[in-house]
């Protein structure tokens, strides 16, 4: 539970940072630059085994150059990336099975399902955890012990057996992501409804404010920070539920099948590109939760 | 359909459910109250799932009632124990010591530099963000199909949770606290060891239960990339495909055990080295 807290917390602090931009280009350009020279160096074994195959002379310059552009590279390099993520989004037809467009969205759609879900189910237990102190004490070492249980783990046997009822596609997936998300909103939730201190709830009770007239006036409100940062968290977690239920279906649609599929046929640009556009809809995802998050806590009178 | 043993579960269910709200309004102070409802909320799940298992005739492949798992479970300790081997001891321990480590001894290496830390921290936050599982096939091709690459996906995974807290933790003494180690014409490296790695551990700890079960989770996802014939992952994918759905339940047992003792031991360190911490005290 602290555990998810901290990550809360820490999550909410990088959008906030600012002031960084310097340090920060300098560690990306650091790390652009460190890709390049790993790329050069883990493909350069495959050229000069060719030119060992083709009998010819090796010239180290033109091997460098060459370890930039292969075709099935071990590491591909970055604007080798850039060019395939560009030719898959912008190049091919959003029907297209080859448009990394058509894969995110099916990925997406189940994300999004899943941290619906998610959401829906988290913010109905700690409402339930905070009004009825016997679900508090039964259920919620439950909800953190279910927690240490590598639910991706079972995400195949989860896909293959709802797919045995006749249930298949976006649902199964959504199952997944459903149970990575709603962890950190029970968590977060809890805490924020309980955020009121003393002084608010007794103000609520000389107004003669019923139950019902506190949860709505004084408690959900002051939950929103809360369930925000926890949010965040959420969305991030169902996106790699929706990826690594694609799995064991079987590569047929989506990023994580995108991965299967490059890891069968050894398309390492493929793999590359399906990684960088899974961490692409991640980033998206966080950035569009926090600003939502800070809309409503502008309207709300929380942010300065 | 055996409606006497569905009634007599729910019957049981309500009847557990009574008892837990009493227990819980009458002594919600207690230590064995504390203990004990959990527990038995614990118990009734069980025996719901039993019973409607049994009771409604859901065919075992789908969703096999807890006896039966056991009796697998114990019938196969052999072949579990080498999957545990194989994914908990080699890929998951091995990995999540390195990746924590080469954290750890990352962020003290750019512990006297704030412009390294203001440029790592943001970009690590980003990172842990990430799906980094989807890294486990190219993992595989690098470092083959033994536990090697399985390793090496929990080491990436572990990696930047770790180095985020611990770079936070080893701000979080306070200034007053830095003044009197400075009045005391201590060291930079006095400094560390005696005020702000102790202040460190608790943001510490909290990286090292991230990890503890992010590791888990990277070992056995990894495995469905490629596998030797052993391992949680490679016997979940297998078994699913054969419709084992009680080996595959079995499976799951021994990884949620692992999971939580795993969890638990870490909490128990934190636990002995962060005594003083108020969130201990209570």
């Amino acid at each position: 539970m602290q555990a998810v807290l901290g990550m809360t917390k820490r999550l909410g602090m990088f959008t906030r940072a600012k002031g960084a931009a310097l340090p920060v280009l300098t560690v990306v350009a650091a790390i652009f630059l460190i890709w390049y020279v790993a790329a050069a160096m883990m493909n350069l074994q495959w050229e000069r085994d060719q030119a060992e195959r083709a009998g010819a002379e090796f010239v180290l310059t033109d091997a460098l150059a060459n370890t930039m552009a292969q075709e099935r590279p071990v590491l591909p390099a970055p604007h080798q990336v850039a060019v395939e993520l560009w030719n898959t989004t912008v190049e091919k037809k959003i029907t297209s099975k080859r448009s990394l467009v058509y894969h995110g969205w099916i990925t997406l759609s189940a994300t999004l399902l899943g941290f619906l879900f998610g959401t829906i189910l988290g913010m109905t237990l700690a409402i339930g955890i905070v009004y009825n102190r016997a679900m508090d004490m039964s259920v919620m070492p439950w909800v953190i012990a279910s927690q240490t249980i590598p639910i991706l783990a079972i995400a195949p046997m989860i896909i293959v057996v709802l797919n045995a009822v006749g249930i298949s596609g976006l649902l199964p997936k959504a199952f997944i992501s459903t149970y990575l998300a709603f962890f950190p909103i029970v968590v977060g939730m809890v805490k924020g409804l309980r955020s009121p201190d003393a002084l608010q709830t007794d103000l609520m009770r000389t107004y003669n404010a019923s139950a019902n007239q506190s949860f709505w006036k004084m408690r959900l409100p002051a939950s929103m920070p809360y369930l925000f940062a926890s949010m965040k968290v959420a969305v991030a977690a169902s996106l790699v539920g929706a990826i690594v239920g694609e799995l064991p279906t079987g590569a047929v649609a989506g990023l994580g099948a995108r991965l299967l599929a490059g890891s069968y046929y050894g398309q390492t640009i493929q793999i590359w590109s399906a990684l960088i556009a899974a961490a692409i809809l991640a980033a998206s995802l966080v950035a569009i939760v926090g600003l939502a998050g800070r809309i409503v806590e502008r309207r709300m009178g929380f942010a300065r | 359909m055996n409606w006497f043993l569905i009634i007599g579960v729910i019957v049981f269910w309500l009847a557990a459910w009574a008892l837990n709200v009493w227990l819980s309004n009458r002594y919600p102070e207690s230590r064995i109250v504390k203990f004990f409802v959990p527990t038995l909320f614990g118990v009734t799940l069980l025996v719901l799932w039993e019973g409607i298992a049994r009771g409604a005739d859901i065919p075992p492949i789908l969703l096999p009632p807890p006896s039966m798992i056991w009796v697998k479970l114990t019938g196969s300790l052999d072949i579990l124990r080498a999957d545990f081997v194989q994914t908990f001891l080699k890929s998951a321990l091995a990995g999540y010591i390195m990746g924590c480590g080469a954290a750890f001894i990352t962020a003290l290496a750019i512990d006297r530099s704030p412009f390294l830390q203001k440029g790592l921290v943001p970009v690590g936050n980003f990172v842990a963000a990430l799906p980094i599982i989807g890294i486990a096939p190219i993992m595989v091709m690098w470092f083959g199909f033994d536990w090697h690459s399985k390793a090496a996906v929990v080491v990436v995974m572990c990696f930047f949770p770790m180095l985020v807290n611990t770079v936070e933790g080893l701000r979080a003494s306070e200034v007053m606290q830095r003044d009197l180690m400075h009045t005391y014409a201590g060291s930079y490296w006095q400094g560390l060891a005696k005020l702000r790695l102790p202040a460190a551990m608790p943001f510490i700890f909290n990286g090292l239960k991230i990890c503890s079960t992010l590791a888990l989770i990277g070992a056995i996802v990894a495995e469905f990339f490629g596998t030797p014939t052993v391992g949680m992952g490679f016997r979940i994918s297998t078994e699913v495909g054969r419709m084992n759905i009680d080996m595959v339940w079995a499976e799951i047992a021994v990884a949620a055990l692992a999971g939580s003792v795993f969890y638990g031991i870490v909490s128990l360190i934190e636990r002995a080295v962060t005594f003083w911490h108020p969130s201990m005290r209570s």
